[in-house]
């Protein structure tokens, strides 16, 4: 129950915090990807003042091990740069560009986001189901080489 | 207001950032908004469904429930389903392929130093930017 919470709570932060930061919004986001129109810097704001709390919050991590509630912390991260990453962040990045949405906004601006909103994590889901498949793919294909 | 643009920039990814440790530290996990919700479409999170169904529920319903009592939120969708739809399948895909987005590789990722987060971020910004650049002032898409 008090997973559920923190969890709930977390979520909530999350989403009011790409709701003030203006990230539910498509403009702000293609605004900054867009170097040769009126280019916005808004989202260097968001990513550098999220990445205060965070990297404070790993500090103190390293030092607890323990969460707060129980579990062991995941303070080991895999390290391999592979083809999976590369190609599945510029999928990743070709969609974000032509929508203005990733995953956290899409969530948060469902509620007002509309019928084409709800089309775009439908799609994402849909996506999100293929990808075993495709990750599958890739092993195959790097092992082969 | 134009000028305060940063500012409230600065304040929601320090919620952001806040948001995601609160759950590393009390939850003990990474907050990457793919990951959670990717884990339960494929069936691979069947452990964990409880707790992140209750973080989509914050996520989805608190900003739902501020723009609707404050109003003033707008996403500027496209009005292009085809957009829409081939947008979300590289969303999807993309981020599952790579195990992390903007949240999981970009906040936690970044912030731990990780090289992998470190390499995606420099991946989806740089083709981000170039689909980008090139459906709005070559095709004129969006």
């Amino acid at each position: 129950m008090a997973r559920s919470l923190f969890s709930a709570l977390a979520g909530a932060i999350f989403g009011l915090g790409l709701l003030v930061s203006g990230m539910t919004d498509t403009t702000r986001v293609q605004g900054w990807l867009d170097v040769f129109g009126d280019w916005d810097p808004t989202l260097a704001f968001v990513m550098g003042g999220a990445l205060i709390p965070m990297a404070i919050a790993w500090r103190v991590a390293a030092r607890r091990r323990v969460a707060v509630l129980g579990n062991p912390l995941p303070l080991t991260h895999e390290r391999v740069v592979d083809a999976k990453l590369v190609i599945g962040s510029s999928l990743f990045g070709a969609g974000w560009g032509l929508a203005g949405l990733c995953p956290g906004p899409a969530l948060a601006s469902l509620g007002w986001g509309g019928w084409g909103g709800l089309l775009f994590l439908l799609a994402m889901l849909v996506g999100m189901v293929a990808a075993p498949a495709a990750k599958a793919r890739i092993d195959r294909i790097t092992q082969a080489a | 207001m134009i000028e305060t643009d940063w500012l409230w920039g600065l304040l929601g990814g320090l919620m952001i950032g806040g948001a995601a440790a609160l759950y590393l530290l009390v939850n003990g996990r990474v907050m990457g908004a793919s990951g959670i919700i990717g884990g339960l479409v494929d069936g691979s999170a069947r452990d964990q469904w409880a707790e992140r169904l209750a973080f989509l529920a914050g996520l989805v319903g608190v900003p739902a429930l501020a723009v609707l009592l404050i109003g003033g939120a707008e996403t500027h969708l496209s009005g292009n389903p085809a957009v829409l739809i081939l947008g979300g399948l590289l969303v999807g895909l993309g981020t599952r392929m790579a195990n992390g987005c903007t949240s999981g590789h970009g906040v936690c990722g970044i912030s731990r130093l990780s090289l992998r987060g470190i390499v995606a971020t420099v991946f989806y910004i740089l083709v981000g930017g170039i689909v980008m650049v090139l459906a709005r002032h070559v095709l004129g898409w969006i």
